[in-house]
């Protein structure tokens, strides 16, 4: 099998060592979650930290609650943790759906959400082998000078590929982060940043221990839509978020539509105040769908063809829009089936 | 005779049965090779090459030699004599001699104390290349003659063949009305979930042991006689369980030969478990094939002449290409009535790992452009597309065209079959707009009427063992690789012999062991080791009815084995417990053991590549397929399907099915999604050619989650060529489900895609085309062909032979090595016992300078 290369590794049992742990090994040091997403970058050699610090025995970061108005959700809670939580899905349907619909049962059962919001963006001229990459010549992700998405580009495209952020945004989360001397929290629109290298805005010292969710108010409702080839396994090319509050009968009062998978962090489409003020007919659905579609700028370095998925976004973000409205999606097609469908949580 | 095979009363043959092997692998107590440890094994790794062309210059391996826990460094020089599954094409060298072929050909191997420490050794090896010019593409190996990638062919094409059965042009001229079309089937891969895994032992004795998750032990053993220089019986080849082949473990492989090279100069076990990436590299899978394919036909669709081009990207090694290449056009004719016949196939070498055999092997593709041209056929006539078959249905027991002989044909029950289930009438052009329907047939051998290498041996043998505990031992070279063929052995042995399958000790895939069984390929296994244990139990029975017939005073042949029971079949009362029975045999006989055996009839194809086609008998398939296509985004959901198989008859129907349904899966992995695409880097920056993502996550093939209903038909109508009537159903299931799917499509939205995978982008591209309605290959290249062979076909005189053929003589191939060396155990140059780093002593200016 594939091998990680040699590497030093820690198992603290409080997050105050944690953070001094982080902090000693400096840019040598990388946490370790579920490893579902570290571990195998490292037999690719695509992350070869020299110094591995496991989040597993840490105390607290498994923990949930209410607290206030929100709730409260630690970063090292398993994804089958999340989705097992009723009020998770009965309040929080979006995050309940990303997490869903993440890898398959058992990456679920090993990933963990604070791994999934720190996920290392992807791209197929990187997610290779150490020897693959080198017969490319490399990119500049790792090892590299050249993009070979975009040879002509200084910068590299990695696509943000977590299911939960975009949810989360969605949701209007924030997330916690510590290190040896306090805590910050923001939002995890902030959290993120539009650069396939240096994806998150998370400081190299800085241990992400929780998510913050605001309880939804009356009338509030979310969902999540997932493009992927397979109806497990996939990680997702092209993602919508979407969040309305819209009282019984009435009208849009807020709206929040967030586009996954289509740039190095998940994109606020600003169409969706297009849909405040209306009751969600076809006309503004469509209007809506169309304006925030062209944020979809797909590149050629995940699944499906370019001109394909930059259609298909259209038609998911109708999607999602017409089953906030009520309609259900069952009706709307194989691929809404397909799109909108939970995995089979297990 | 077949209705004699219907009437028997048989005990175990057709009743659904847990195999013998379930529990070991329901427990994961199944060994797999790499499950497989000795005491103070190593570990072995392969350093592949980067470039997918280039001339090795020099090899320093210094540093990976001198690594601490290193035992061994081979290179090319260390393994020169060249190696390959068909005697034609003995292209592939254990590691490269002083050339690569593609990205992932083997340069170097490291053995050391364990995989870690072996991994980073290969970073010590420094290859020096010199890039050379690549070809991607069969259109660019057409037109690329330099620089050629082997040195046999012609420029960049392996292989051209050519045949013609009859006046295909004037039959053609006469046709009322001429279909012609472009179709391309893309290439994928195996996907076994076990990886390749091989260990090589040198026995106390100084013999070789190899074991390995191969489905040809026998090939095997070939290739490492002829490459290491020892005497076959020298060499043991034990076939593990594989974790799945599907063609894809049938070639002798490099690490094979490596790690029992490495083995016989260090003395100590040596392993290698290949990683996915590297299975990738190993491929043999299916061909992607360019298909033109002309058909005339008379005024109701009556076919009057078929005329087929194929064009194989091969890539870059010989494998099975050159029977690859005849398999393309062989089974055209096996289904419907097709009196002329012109085939021309040809195979180019490109920069990519080899293509080889994959279920269904080179049959798949010329399947799927004829099954959707008869859609098209039907829809220009208006006829239904069922009766449309229905009404040519190739004869039972009679010659093809091109001197293929039908047995048994139960395509016609087939198609009604899955007419009647579906619901066809009710519903093939009559769903609402993005429903549909569609229906394919297809037709597979059940074992090649001839070995890979000449000679006149039986095919398979089974051996059995019988003694006083009314114990069974049944011993075979078969191998069983997920198939259920030990269960087939078992089956038939414990029909004949009146006892329970689970009483059979079976000894299988070990060519110390068993006798000769050529191995699990072309769906050959069931007919042959099905005859040979066949003969070898009944000849059991008959010495042991004849020492129980003179003990209870009843002649033998009113002597009934059933139920652990041998007994009068007049007075059941009368009668011995079997192990009773095996005891009178002894006393009488002395010890008993039988044996039986099985050849191939002669074929009545006397044509040179007429060796490619013929079987003992063929299998038939049909099936319906539902689908609902998305018109805005193309997307393609199979919502149910049903296939009828012809089988002969099941001898365990619950195997039977289980291979039918996997047959589906694949093919709707085949169908929809799967792809062994390559990219090729924009030239003025390195114009590197790579598998685009050699990952079972990127390479897409179908989860549980997308497979649909299945509902299985087994039409049972015994061939007497096979077993108790038994045909195949490990791949013909396959071949009728991705033409279905696209005529599916068809009248799902009324658009064609004359190419696999279906995509939801080529729907979308078929929906966009307002004019031709259709996504699909446009033109076939030009290519010189040779004059074909011209063979008339039964009905108009022909003997079998080409009229423009020179007469040829069979070469009687060499069945082993003669050569018969003792296994060195001498240290080799890089052993850190051997010490001294040494100079590669080969001075021929092509080979590479080699450090170490
Ligand atoms: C086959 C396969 C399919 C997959 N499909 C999907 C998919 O569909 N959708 C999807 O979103 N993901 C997918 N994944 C990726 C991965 O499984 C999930 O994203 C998972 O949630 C990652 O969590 P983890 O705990 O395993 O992360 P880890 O691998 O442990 O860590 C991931 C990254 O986050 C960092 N990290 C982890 N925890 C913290 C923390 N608390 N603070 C700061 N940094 C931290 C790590 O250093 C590392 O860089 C897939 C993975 C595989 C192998
Ligand atoms: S987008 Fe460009 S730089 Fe980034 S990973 Fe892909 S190829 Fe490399």
């Amino acid at each position: 099998m594939m091998r990680c290369g040699r590497f030093h590794y820690h198992a603290p049992r409080t997050l105050r060592d944690a953070c001094a742990m982080l902090q000693d090994a400096g840019s040598d040091g990388m946490l370790l979650a579920g490893g579902t997403d570290l571990v195998p970058n490292m037999k690719r050699r695509q992350q070869t930290p020299k110094v591995v610090i496991s989040l597993r025995h840490v105390a607290g970061l498994r923990d949930a609650g209410p607290d206030g108005n929100r709730v409260r959700l630690g970063a090292m809670l398993t994804l089958s943790d999340l989705t097992a939580k009723e009020e998770v899905r009965a309040r929080h349907t979006a995050l309940f759906k990303a997490a869903a619909q993440v890898a398959t049962p058992h990456l679920r059962n090993m990933g963990t959400l604070g791994g999934n919001l720190c996920l290392d963006t992807r791209c197929n001229y990187y997610d290779q082998n150490y020897e693959w990459r080198k017969a490319i010549n490399f990119c500049m992700k790792k090892a590299g000078e050249i993009c070979w998405v975009a040879p002509s580009s200084r910068r590299c495209w990695a696509i943000s590929s977590t299911d939960t952020a975009p949810a989360l945004i969605a949701l209007g989360a924030e997330v916690a982060l510590a290190t040896r001397d306090g805590e910050r929290t923001l939002g995890v629109a902030d959290f993120c940043r539009d650069d396939g290298i240096q994806y998150l805005t998370r400081n190299p010292d800085e241990i992400l221990t929780q998510v913050l969710l605001p309880i939804p108010a009356p009338g509030e409702s979310s969902t999540y839509w997932k493009l992927r080839r397979r109806g497990s396994f996939d990680f997702p090319v092209l993602s919508v978020a979407a969040w309305i509050r819209r009282p019984p009968e009435g009208r849009v009062e807020a709206a929040r539509l967030v586009l996954g998978s289509v740039a190095s962090r998940p994109v606020i489409a600003e169409a969706a105040a297009g849909l405040v003020g209306t009751t969600l007919s076809e006309d503004v659905i469509e209007a809506v769908a169309e304006e925030a579609s062209r944020l979809a700028k797909p590149l050629d370095n995940t699944d499906f063809s370019l001109g394909w998925r930059k259609k298909a976004a259209r038609y998911l973000i109708t999607g999602a829009l017409r089953e906030l409205r009520g309609d259900d999606p069952q009706t709307l097609g194989p691929l809404a089936r397909r799109a909108a469908e939970l995995a089979p949580v297990g | 005779m077949s209705s004699r095979i219907a009437a028997l009363d048989l005990q175990v043959v057709g009743k659904p049965r847990r195999r013998v092997d379930a529990r070991a692998k329901v427990t994961g107590q199944t060994r797999f090779a790499d499950d497989l440890f000795l005491p103070r094994m190593l570990h072995c790794k392969l350093l592949r090459s980067p470039h997918p062309h280039a001339r090795i210059r020099r090899i320093d391996a210094r540093a990976a030699v001198t690594a601490p826990g290193v035992k061994l460094v081979l290179t090319g020089v260390d393994l020169p004599i060249p190696y390959g599954i068909l005697p034609v094409s003995q292209d592939e060298h254990a590691l490269c001699l002083n050339r690569v072929r593609f990205v992932g050909d083997p340069v170097a191997a490291v053995v050391a104390v364990d995989e870690q420490t072996a991994c980073e050794a290969l970073d010590g090896i420094r290859v020096d290349y010199e890039p050379l010019p690549t070809i991607a593409d069969p259109e660019e190996a057409l037109t690329t003659p330099q620089p050629r990638i082997q040195p046999y062919g012609d420029g960049n094409v392996h292989k051209k063949v050519a045949l013609q059965f009859g006046e295909v042009d004037a039959a053609m001229a006469s046709a009322d009305r001429v279909f012609e079309d472009i179709f391309f089937y893309e290439g994928s891969t195996h996907l076994a979930i076990e990886q390749h895994a091989a260990l090589a032992a040198v026995d106390p004795d100084g013999k070789l042991t190899l074991w390995s998750s191969t489905q040809t032990p026998h090939y095997v053993h070939r290739a490492l006689s002829r490459v290491l220089g020892i005497s076959p019986a020298h060499i043991r080849v034990i076939a593990t369980p594989n974790g799945g082949g599907f063609g894809g473990k049938s070639d002798p492989f490099n690490h094979e030969i490596v790690v029992a090279k490495a083995a016989m100069l260090l003395g100590r076990p040596v392993k290698i478990c290949l990683t996915r990436e590297e299975v990738f590299y190993c491929h043999r899978g299916r061909h992607p094939v360019l298909m033109k394919l002309v058909t005339g036909v008379n005024g109701d669709g009556r076919i009057v002449a078929m005329d087929l081009q194929t064009l194989l990207d091969g890539g870059a090694y010989g494998s099975y290409g050159v029977a690859s290449t005849f398999y393309t056009g062989a089974l055209q004719t096996v289904t419907y009535e097709v009196p002329r016949y012109r085939f021309r196939g040809c195979r180019v070498f490109t920069n990519k790992p080899p293509c080889g055999p994959k279920r269904g092997h080179g049959t798949p593709q010329p399947r799927f452009a004829q099954e959707i041209q008869l859609d098209k056929i039907a829809v220009a006539l208006g006829r239904d597309p069922a009766e449309l078959r229905k009404s040519q249905l190739a004869k039972p027991h009679a010659l093809t065209a091109n001197y293929m002989r039908i047995g048994t044909m139960g395509l016609g029950e087939c198609i009604d079959r899955v007419v009647a289930g579906s619901g066809w009438k009710n519903k093939h052009g009559k769903l609402r707009f993005g429903h549909g329907v569609g229906l394919a047939c297809s037709s597979y051998l059940c074992g090649a009427g001839l070995p890979i290498y000449w000679n006149a041996l039986p095919h398979s043998g089974v051996q059995l063992q019988l003694d006083r505990s009314g114990r069974v031992a049944a011993f075979c070279g078969a191998t069983e690789i997920g198939q259920g063929s030990d269960d087939v052995l078992a089956n038939l042995v414990a029909e004949v012999l009146g006892i329970d399958p689970f009483d059979i000790r079976l000894v299988s895939g070990d060519t110390d062991l068993g006798p000769v069984d050529l191995g699990s390929y072309s769906s050959r296994v069931t007919l042959m080791m099905g005859h040979a244990a066949l003969q070898a139990a009944e000849r059991a029975r008959d010495l042991i009815a004849q020492a129980v017939s003179a003990s209870l005073e009843v002649p033998a042949s009113r002597l009934v084995f059933a139920g652990r029971r041998v007994f009068d079949a007049e007075a059941p009362a009368r009668g011995v417990s079997f192990a009773e029975a095996v005891q009178r045999g002894e006393a009488m006989h002395g010890t008993l053991g039988t044996t039986g055996s099985y050849t191939p009839p002669e074929s009545a194809a006397k044509y040179k590549g007429g060796g490619v086609g013929p079987s003992p008998a063929y299998s038939y398939s049909a099936c319906v397929v539902e689908v609902q296509v998305q018109p805005e985004t193309g997307w393609v959901e199979v919502e149910k399907i049903w296939i009828a198989h012809d089988i002969g008859r099941s001898l365990n129907p619950v195997l039977a099915r289980g291979q039918v349904e996997g047959s589906v899966y694949m093919a709707l992995g085949e169908a929809l999604m799967e792809e062994m695409a390559y990219r090729r880097l924009p030239r003025h920056l390195s114009g590197v050619l790579v598998h685009k993502f050699p990952s079972l996550l990127e390479y897409k093939s179908p989860t549980t989650l997308e497979m649909p209903e299945v509902i299985t038909y087994l039409v049972e109508n015994p061939d007497e060529a096979g077993p108790l009537g038994a045909k195949e159903v490990g791949q013909g299931p396959l071949l009728p489900v991705m033409p279905a799917v696209a005529n599916a499509v068809y009248d799902a939205v009324g658009v064609r895609v004359d190419e696999v995978p279906i995509t939801p982008e080529k729907v979308l591209r078929a929906l966009g085309d307002r004019e031709s309605r259709r996504c699909g290959p446009k033109s076939f290249p030009f290519i010189v062909w040779p004059e074909p062979l011209k063979v008339a076909p039964p009905w108009e005189g022909g003997d079998g032979t080409a009229v423009n053929e020179k007469p040829r003589r069979r070469k009687e191939g060499v069945l082993m090595s003669p050569d018969v060396v003792q296994p060195g155990l001498a240290p080799h140059p890089s052993t850190p016992e051997a010490g001294q780093k040494t100079e590669s002593s080969e001075s021929s200016p092509e080979m590479p300078e080699v450090l170490r």
